[in-house]
């Protein structure tokens, strides 16, 4: 049986843990155990071992769902894992990972690439901003004309929006 | 591209001929990308993971910088032959484990090697020799530029690229360098540095990535975090890191010659020695040993034209290589003894160390004779 966490080594430590009337295994080789400082085996998630140790509770702390509503994907699952089920799980257990990744991560925002797809959504968005808000002064002022026209903008930018989603 | 013609070329990167090529034998970068509403392949069930390789492969292999491409699905492959991959770090051991739903698509030079549904429904990698980081980056950018136009990545605007496991996302970006530091090793220096790079959140690394042993004297060095940083920024920290442990390894490499010449040559004669004379030698000895002789090249005692013929036993060394190469199966005692037999073969023509050729620079530290300080 190869180690959990290297997969390369056989293991030698084997882990086993009830959560949640849940039984865990984890099956570690010697290096790894050693390692990730696995002494204790009370009270020990594979979460923990893949992201430090505490990463578990964080999650489970943040009071976010249980359940991913779009792939089915649990908290129980993830700290089996240490992997999430799919890009809505940052959604779904958002903010209990949020800490999580404050810990991991030198912030809390991405300020790298922004695919093209993104940019043109937030360009658009920022335009849509800019048109709901003279819609309102036009409103305001009773000028139900520009309304109109501004109305009919809004609109189609929002298909466009829908769109690029 | 067959896997035959695949094993008989070495791929570009192992020439050797990048910048800072004594230090740094390679850069690689890569991207970790998933489709939005797809389940991670570690989540999905194989008939998703194989849709999602529908989706994904035929846009890789359309891509222009994948003109006859090396393109196989992974169950399609034998155990040796991913292994083979392994060994040239053109998939991860955690893909070569993959089956159903996976597949591995690279280029000819075998710089850019993208692998669908690893733990990533797309990780895409491109490999330089040397220290050419920014170089390896510029081409897997465009790449990812490119596909993203075809297909709807994950993409949050708070926190960037969506991954499956939190220590990626962001920018998805793990930007890793393969140092050889013998001069370090010998010196008993390298955990010292080995310390003050994880402290400031890079991870050092042994030969094939996370958990493994540093073999040969070779280690990774990669960016830790993922997000809050910008790429180009990433990319900067590590070079800089990286360009103090190359002048770090070349001073320890001076003071040795300087101050403990007679362990130094000692080390290179036996690794001479026993690489000519043995007749069995376990990869990790043979790994070691050539560590020594590379270090040898470099300071002048074996002549600079003998560089490639130790680098391709690195590789060609390897278990698996041993084993494609054989065309048979064998066991740890055949491979050792075969390998043995490989090495003495490829250095049959190989001078003797020649110490008088060594470039000595000016003392580092010290005022004493270096001999008479031994």
């Amino acid at each position: 049986m190869l180690c959990d966490v290297c997969k390369c080594n056989d293991a030698a430590v084997f882990l086993t843990q009830i959560v949640d009337g849940k039984m865990q295994k984890v099956n570690l080789c010697e290096g790894c155990s050693k390692e990730k400082g696995v002494q204790d085996p009370t009270g020990f998630a594979l979460a923990d071992l893949l992201l430090g140790i505490g990463a578990a509770e964080e999650i489970e702390k943040g009071g976010s769902s249980t359940r991913c509503p779009v792939c089915g994907f649990t908290q129980a699952d993830f700290k089996k894992t240490g992997r999430l089920g799919c890009s809505s799980c940052y959604v779904a257990f958002g903010e209990g990972l949020n800490s999580l990744l404050k810990a991991m991560h030198k912030g809390t925002a991405h300020v790298g690439k922004l695919p093209a797809r993104a940019q043109k959504s937030l360009a658009l968005s920022d335009r849509m901003k800019t048109l709901t808000e003279n819609l309102r002064k036009a409103v305001q002022e009773e000028n139900y004309e520009t309304a109109a026209a501004l109305r009919d903008e809004i609109k189609q930018l929002e298909s466009q929006l829908t769109e690029s989603k | 591209m067959k896997f035959q013609n695949l094993m008989a070329s070495t791929g570009e990167w192992l020439r050797g001929e990048g910048p800072h090529h004594q230090v740094v034998v390679s850069s690689r970068v890569r991207l970790a990308r998933n489709l939005r509403n797809r389940a991670f392949p570690g989540w999905a069930k194989k008939a998703e993971r194989t849709l999602i390789l529908e989706l994904i492969k035929p846009r890789v292999e359309e891509l222009p910088e994948m003109q006859e491409p090396f393109s196989e699905l992974l169950q399609d492959l034998s155990a040796l032959e991913k292994q083979v991959l392994v060994e040239r770090h053109l998939i991860s051991r955690e893909h070569a484990a993959k089956s159903a739903g996976s597949a591995i698509i690279m280029n000819r030079k075998q710089t850019l090697s993208v692998m669908v549904n690893e733990e990533d429904h797309l990780r895409m990698q491109s490999i330089r020799s040397g220290l050419q980081l920014r170089q390896a980056f510029k081409l897997v950018d465009k790449v990812d530029s490119a596909l993203e136009a075809k297909l709807d990545f994950a993409y949050d605007a708070k926190l960037g690229y969506l991954t499956a496991c939190p220590t990626n996302v962001g920018t998805g970006m793990r930007a890793s360098a393969m140092l050889h530091l013998p001069g370090l090793v010998l010196s008993e220096l390298i955990n010292q540095v080995i310390q003050a790079v994880n402290k400031i959140g890079l991870a050092v690394r042994g030969l094939y990535g996370e958990g493994t042993e540093a073999m040969g004297n070779l280690f990774q060095i990669s960016n830790q975090t993922t997000l809050g940083e910008k790429e180009d920024e990433i990319i900067s920290r590590l070079n800089k890191v990286i360009e103090t442990i190359i002048e770090k390894e070349q001073d320890a490499r001076q003071v040795l010659v300087q101050k403990r010449p007679n362990t130094l040559w000692d080390q290179i004669g036996r690794a001479y020695g026993l690489l000519t004379y043995a007749h069995a030698m376990t990869s990790k000895e043979a790994l070691n040993l050539l560590s020594v002789v590379k270090l040898g090249i470099d300071l002048g005692a074996f002549p600079e034209d003998k560089r490639l013929a130790i680098d391709q036993l690195f590789i060609e060394t390897q278990p698996a290589h041993l084993q494609k190469s054989t065309q048979q199966k064998l066991n740890a005692e055949e491979r050792d003894h075969f390998r043995a037999q490989i090495i003495r073969e490829r250095l049959k023509s190989f001078p003797k160390p020649d110490i008088s050729k060594v470039a000595r620079e000016p003392e580092v530290t010290g005022n004493s004779e270096p001999e008479k300080n031994e």
